[in-house]
């Protein structure tokens, strides 16, 4: 169906001032961070373009350091994530045994603690565990998750009982299945959690606020904080660069990713 | 002693109900065994419990005179095809067929040895690296059939194989299967609700209903012998038409409506004041000529098939159709004289379904035996 | 049948015997395998979820030490004091006004931008890109670049205001607007995730729906009022649960911005906790506030599975 002209144009004004208004904010940033700061503090427009701001903050941060920290941390949960929510996941759907359903509500049960919940005995455990500053400290407790179990659990249904039952017959057992069949016919939806698990990954502020004392392990995101908390002079071209280079990563992932995710999140969200 | 021996075997779920009930049967090496029946009678389930891949609740299954109960698919050398042919969609047709031997570490010169074999055979050396979403369904039906062949099991089963295929393939199909297994020696176990592919590929036939076995013979038997009206109308196409009916005097009443004569033939004790139902195939009931005792009748629907033709008409509640051959130009509403003689008839128990008494004409005339 | 032969019947029973051991056998088998496949993440559970959860129900009814190791048991002391605590009414009226400024908000500006994007027109894959970016700006980014747009005198919204001869405002200084400003943040952070479970939603109506509608000739906002709506209602549902919970989770957002100020304004529950038990490490009162944030969020799972349970069935 073709639409009128005039609809056209309605709509395409639309989303034009909506796409604006939505972006504004990491737009102006962007701009910010390669504006001289006497620009930036007189509000005019920009005079000259540069990347100072950039060479700046990462002169005068360890802002590689963060950067890499931040990776080693998602790339070890993404991976963590998605080896335990699989077997799980594998479990639920191809395994009989007794115990399975109650085992399953306890997994529903996960979804109604939040994690900010239990947060101040889990730092003491990691505390006791000397894995304050430690990458374990900051990883291990993310890997178990009911919400990759469960958009797992409904991606492997959807692979035929036969193909297992076929496998039986040549006397393939459990784990060499998963391996060799459930999970390679099931990728894309390992490849949406993996990408939705680096994203929340990356992105996370409360845990590394506190489990990082300092910048051994300490993540980008903390490491902004740092930036425009110890920015003395309030220098907003060197905090918007720390700020964008933070955020191009998971930009990145989620304009690649995007049909992905919102197919992996709809279906993890309705069953 | 057969290749496959089941005794008493019943199946239930969760303690109730039993799916299968006291299934006792023998299978003999080298045959082509079918079960058919309806969607739910137990069919499926039985072929599951051979295959191992289903608890056997209660009985005892021998393969090659070892129980064999207890023990996992793996070890009752067989191998399986299924509806969906569960090929798995990430790997070639190569990898596919050698899924099986590389699971049970088959030496890798064998692997390719067999796999030329089978290839050569099903006809899929062209094919060998391509996914099985790039092949058609009879190509997919032929790989899953490669996959059982390069197993070099003895027993083999299938649960409807060529159910998601259409009706010219499945054709060809039943023929290259059928010929398959005679040329392997393979016993074959083969599900099917379709009783066409049961009558025409089977050594032998058993019908389930409801879990419980209906009849087992061969083909031509369960055709000509149906031992009550499940199997009657279940097996055979257009299905064998049945009236109710009673005998009075020397003559057969059906349905209050037809009298038919016993004429010459001597009446059956047995049949005598008993609830009848009679059951008579489309094929023998023929035009009728004046030399002969027929019943006019009125048609309601004419089918053309070409070289036979269908002509259906009532009696009484039932409906029932003639199979004349040649091409008969009739028009509904026509009154047409048919033949309809005692000497065709099956008698069933009205009140058990259960065959009394066979038709006395097959055997003089229908098959032919070399 | 063909056993008639006396010999077998007692074989058969000591088989029989023999196949009840080997169920039994199997039965633990696969049960200790379901274990195994599923043990790495119990195990995780436990550790990092169950056990400190019980820990902090725990705790609650203790005074600690600065190491969080309990001193005094002071029974619901804690609790009592937490409910009488000015303080924490502001905290608890901040977290609900909170949910209510956001919420509602999120949801029909996200709603508004998926019906936009759902449109099929040349380009739209960029747009829907656009909408869905804040998904991928983390909370400590968004709250730096909403930190500027709020900044008293340099900052966009007041250079605005000033444009039209308003007073610049102290968004983030002045108890009245410190609140809004946070939800604002808030509002935009999570416009790219809603926006994209909305639009799947929206994807996964079946056209002929529309089909039929166009034949029938309805109107634009009649099929977006009678079909998209009503059919868009199960994800509709999931997101307004998803945006509650996420709401009374909110941290990052308030750290960077006011750190619970002005006058304890934006001091939200998960901030309180954290203040509570990280800068005045009174681990037993904000074990409290966790027991009260766990019971709200268990509340609100619950209605999700109960209800969506039911608007699952009806798609």
């Amino acid at each position: 169906m073709t639409m009128p002209l005039s609809k056209k144009i309605v709509f395409y004004s639309l989303l034009i001032i909506s796409a604006l208004a939505v972006f504004a904010p990491a737009l102006m940033a962007f701009v910010m961070s390669f504006m001289d700061n006497k620009d930036i503090m007189t509000g005019s427009l920009p005079k000259s373009l540069s990347f100072d701001n950039y060479l700046k903050a990462f002169e005068q941060f360890p802002l590689l350091k963060y950067l890499f920290n931040s990776l080693i941390v998602s790339v070890v949960i993404t991976i963590g994530q998605l080896i335990l929510s699989s077997l799980a996941a594998y479990a639920f759907v191809f395994l009989e045994f007794k115990g399975r359903d109650i085992l399953f509500f306890l997994f529903i049960a996960t979804m109604m603690v939040p994690f900010e919940a239990s947060i101040i005995p889990n730092f003491h455990i990691i505390r006791d565990l000397n894995w304050i500053d430690q990458y374990p400290g900051l990883t291990v407790p993310f890997f178990a998750t009911a919400f990759g179990t469960f958009l797992l659990r409904q991606n492997f249904k959807q692979i035929p009982k036969e193909l297992r039952e076929a496998s039986q017959i040549v006397g393939m057992g459990d784990f060499k299945f998963y391996l060799k069949v459930v999970l390679p016919v099931a990728k894309t939806s390992l490849v949406t959690l993996g990408a939705y698990g680096f994203l929340t990954s990356w992105n996370m502020y409360l845990w590394p606020l506190l489990s990082t004392t300092n910048d051994t392990v300490r993540t980008v995101q903390i490491g902004l904080k740092q930036l425009q908390t110890q920015e003395q002079l309030n220098d907003w071209g060197v905090i918007m660069s720390g700020a964008i280079i933070v955020i191009i990563p998971t930009l990145i992932l989620l304009f690649l990713g995007q049909k992905q995710l919102q197919k992996g999140l709809t279906e993890g969200a309705i069953k | 002693m057969g290749y496959i021996e089941l005794m008493d075997i019943s199946k239930s779920y969760n303690k109730q109900r039993n799916v299968l009930n006291g299934i006792d049967l023998q299978i003999e090496k080298g045959e082509f065994f079918v079960l058919v029946g309806p969607s739910g009678s137990g069919k499926s389930t039985l072929l599951r419990m051979i295959a191992g891949l289903e608890e056997i609740s209660g009985g005892t299954l021998k393969i090659s005179e070892k129980i064999v109960n207890h023990l996992p698919p793996k070890d009752r050398n067989l191998s399986m095809v299924f509806q969906n042919y569960a090929l798995y969609p990430h790997l070639t047709v190569e990898q596919n067929i050698l899924f099986g031997l590389n699971a049970q570490k088959v030496d890798r010169e064998i692997q390719q040895k067999r796999l030329e074999e089978t290839a050569q055979m099903m006809g899929l050396n062209e094919l060998l690296k391509r996914k099985p979403r790039e092949l058609s369904g009879g190509q997919r039906q032929r790989v899953a059939l490669a996959r059982a062949v390069v197993s070099e099991a003895p027993l083999c089963l299938m649960d409807e194989p060529l159910s998601n295929l259409d009706a010219k393939l499945r054709a060809n199909m039943r023929i290259e299967i059928r010929r398959l297994q005679k040329r392997l020696g393979l016993t074959m176990v083969y599900v099917t609700h379709d009783q066409v592919e049961a009558m025409t590929m089977g050594d032998r036939i058993m019908v389930l209903n409801d879990g419980i076995i209906q009849q087992v013979g061969e083909p031509i038997d369960l055709y000509n012998k149906p031992s009550n009206l499940f199997v009657a109308t279940f097996i055979g196409s257009p299905k064998m038409n049945l009236g109710k009916a009673i005998l009075e005097d020397s003559n057969l009443i059906i349905e209050n409506v037809l009298t038919i004569p016993f004429e010459h033939l001597e009446m059956p004790k047995n049949l005598k004041s008993r609830n009848l139902v009679i059951g008579i195939r489309a094929e023998h009931m023929p035009y009728g000529d004046e030399n002969q005792q027929v019943q006019n009748v009125e048609i309601v629907n004419v089918e053309h098939l070409g070289n036979e033709t269908l002509i259906s008409f009532e009696v009484g509640t039932e409906l029932w159709t003639a199979k004349w051959l040649g091409q008969w130009l009739i028009q509904v509403g026509d009154k047409v004289p048919v033949h309809i003689s005692v000497e065709n008839m099956c008698f069933f128990d009205e009140d058990t379904g259960n065959l009394i008494q066979e038709a006395t004409f097959t055997h003089k005339q229908e098959v032919v035996r070399r | 049948m063909s056993m008639s032969n006396p010999g077998i019947p007692s074989s058969t029973e000591i088989t029989e015997i023999s196949f009840e051991n080997v169920k039994k056998k199997q039965r633990v088998k696969s049960f200790t395998k379901g274990m195994l496949f599923l043990l790495p993440s119990i195990v995780l559970f436990g550790a990092f979820l169950f056990y400190p959860l019980f820990k902090t129900m725990y705790l609650s009814f203790f005074l600690t030490n600065a190491r969080g190791e309990t001193t005094v048991f002071v029974g619901l002391q804690n609790y009592i004091e937490m409910f009488t605590s000015p303080i924490f009414h502001q905290s608890m009226k901040s977290t609900f006004l909170f949910v209510l400024y956001t919420v509602p908000t999120t949801i029909i500006i996200a709603l508004l931008l998926a019906v936009l994007a759902n449109e099929k027109l040349k380009g739209i894959g960029f747009f829907r890109t656009i909408f869905s970016s804040t998904m991928g700006i983390s909370v400590a980014a968004a709250s730096v670049f909403w930190l500027y747009m709020f900044h008293p005198s340099i900052g966009f919204l007041n250079q605005i205001l000033s444009l039209f001869g308003v007073e610049s405002i102290g968004w983030l200084t002045d108890p009245k607007w410190a609140l809004i400003a946070v939800a604002v943040t808030t509002i935009w952070m999570n416009l790219g995730f809603t926006f994209l479970v909305l639009l799947g939603g929206l994807q996964s109506i079946d056209s002929y729906l529309y089909e039929s509608a166009d034949i029938d000739g309805a109107g634009y906002f009649h099929k977006l009022r009678r079909i998209t709506i009503p059919m868009l209602s199960p994800t509709l549902f999931f997101v307004i649960t998803v945006t509650i919970i996420n709401a009374f989770q909110t941290f990052g957002q308030i750290d960077i911005l006011t750190q619970g100020g002005p006058q304890n304004s934006t001091n939200l529950i998960v901030y309180s906790i954290y203040r509570e038990a990280f800068t005045n490490y009174q681990f037993g009162t904000a074990s409290a506030q966790a027991i009260v944030l766990f019971i709200i969020i268990l509340i609100m799972t619950i209605i999700q599975f109960k209800l969506g349970e039911r608007k699952v069935h009806y798609q």
